[in-house]
């Protein structure tokens, strides 16, 4: 008997684990769950609208999708996350077809069209939420303050254009104008906490991230707390800079992207003409993954600087 | 026949916009609507198909070295004539297209067929040559100005196509409209297999 049929010869790795796609994105859902009950406490009904209504189109799209490629596969969960967070990303007073070209957008033009799951270059929902805003300006910033539907800026907005603050108890809790995932920073850390627990996502993005934003608001004499807990950041932070396809691989490259991601957001919020710039970092980094990903290639072991052997 | 073979390689199998990918420049600025687009192509076709006709019938006389300053005045008549014509004849056109029309001149594509084609090819082919391409181009503008119009204006020629409620889609006539509308072009020309391989 040759060598080859008494053993099982293989490359590595060689412990595999239950982890796949669906698993991943079920963590996905969960840990969205508190910033979603947040935003339905906070906005009621407006909000649940929104929600169902991206969850059900970015379910419809990629089954039409499928149904073109004539793929006969299982939905894997993750348009269902796409789903949730470009939801998650907009404000509760959206009209009803805004959810509905929104998952269009990232489900076919920036998911599928790119090669399905895992070949995307960009963030889906970050992309429809970049395409709408630059479609609808009007539709997509009426802000609506919590519990009773009239419209009101967001804290980054009031900051910006009339130079009022917000109490940090207040954008803590999330009691304020925002898109209906982004105003709780509790909720959201409890999200990122169970991700955290579970593994699912590494630190070095979104700590480095907030980390840089806070510095920077201090280096250029704003306040950082503020800074810190304002607008989509933390949801953009622990969620979005964390995708698994459009960030980079090593370790190194994680941190790179974060503290990249934290000066972008900065640079727009404090120069911009746009009061928030959480998308558009995380966006520019996404197109600068593949170069972050050749510049930090680690060094193996046994091996010299450049891939050389010792 | 040789003509109809260069004719036709223009207009889709060597498309200057979609495989070529030369000659953008104009193409994402003033495809906003679609008469604009309709309107650049007949023109930069005209200067395609002229200035081809002239360097392929004087391409045995043209000294190597100074070949591109020639290829440049040649191709710079015929913008002029257009340039003047359009002036006189389509006033409210050549406002909008502005500084696009003297830029023909530049234009990649026109320089390019120039050396790559009229400069070693017969006077009939260049011709066919210049009219294809430049129909390629017209074509691309025709159909990308016509999408960003419909989606981004609501409108098709200047007539309202899309219901009144519709929100017009206002990214299709931004820059980034440009470059998604003509990613997704290209795709498809790629996937009906036009490309050459």
């Amino acid at each position: 008997m040759s060598i080859e049929q008494r053993f099982y010869v293989s490359s590595p790795p060689h412990i595999k684990t239950h982890q796949d796609a669906k698993y991943l994105m079920r963590q996905v859902i969960i840990a969205l769950f508190p910033p979603t009950v947040a935003g339905l406490i906070f906005f009621g009904w407006h909000a649940l609208i929104v929600l169902v209504l991206s969850i059900i189109s970015s379910i419809f799209w990629e089954k039409i999708v499928m149904y073109i490629k004539k793929e006969n596969r299982e939905l894997d969960g993750s348009e269902i996350v796409t789903g949730l967070l470009l939801g998650l990303n907009l404000s509760p007073l959206v009209p009803w077809w805004i959810p509905i070209v929104g998952t269009f957008v990232a489900i076919v033009l920036t998911k599928e069209l790119f090669g399905g799951l895992g070949f995307n270059i960009f963030n889906p929902a970050l992309i429809a939420r970049a395409f709408l805003l630059a479609s609808w300006p009007m539709e997509m910033t009426t802000w609506m303050a919590p519990f009773n539907g009239i419209s009101r800026a967001t804290p980054l907005t009031l900051l910006k254009l009339n130079g009022i603050s917000t109490p940090y108890l207040t954008l803590f809790l999330g009691n304020r104008g925002g898109c209906i995932g982004e105003t709780s920073v509790l909720a959201l850390l409890i999200g990122a906490g169970y991700l955290f627990y579970k593994g699912i996502i590494d630190w070095r993005t979104p700590i480095p991230y907030v980390i840089t934003v806070g510095l920077l608001s201090l280096a250029f004499g704003r306040d950082p707390i503020f800074n810190m807990m304002a607008g989509g950041l933390i949801l953009g932070a622990f969620f979005m800079a964390t995708d698994y396809t459009t960030t980079p691989i090593t370790k190194l490259g994680r941190t790179v992207f974060g503290i990249g991601c934290g000066i972008i957001t900065s640079l727009i919020r404090f120069y911009g003409g746009y009061p928030e710039g959480v998308s558009y970092s995380i966006l520019f980094m996404n197109a600068l993954t593949p170069l972050i990903d050749r510049w930090t290639i680690p060094k193996p072991f046994g091996y010299k600087k450049g891939g050389e052997k010792v | 026949m040789r003509f109809f073979k260069a004719l036709t390689n223009g207009l889709w199998k060597e498309n200057p916009i979609l495989v070529l990918m030369i000659g953008l420049c104009p193409t994402l600025a003033v495809s906003s609507a679609a008469i604009n687009g309709v309107y650049m192509g007949l023109a930069a076709t005209f200067v395609l198909a002229g200035s081809n006709f002239i360097i392929s019938l004087i391409r045995k006389w043209v000294p190597d070295q100074i070949r591109i300053p020639i290829f440049i005045t040649i191709i710079a008549t015929f913008v002029t004539i257009v340039d003047m014509a359009m002036h006189a004849y389509a006033p409210d056109m050549y406002r909008i297209l502005g500084i696009f029309i003297p830029l023909i001149v530049v234009n990649c594509i026109i320089l390019g067929r120039a050396e790559a084609f009229a400069y070693k090819n017969g006077v009939i082919e260049s011709i066919g040559d210049g009219l294809g391409m430049g129909l390629g181009f017209t074509l691309i503008l025709l159909i990308l100005g016509s999408i960003r119009e419909l989606l981004g204006n609501g409108t098709l020629f200047g007539i309202q196509v899309m219901p009144l409620t519709y929100k017009p889609v206002l990214l299709m006539i931004l820059p980034p409209g440009a470059f998604l509308t003509i990613g997704f072009l290209q795709a498809f020309q790629r996937y009906k297999g036009g490309a050459s391989k």
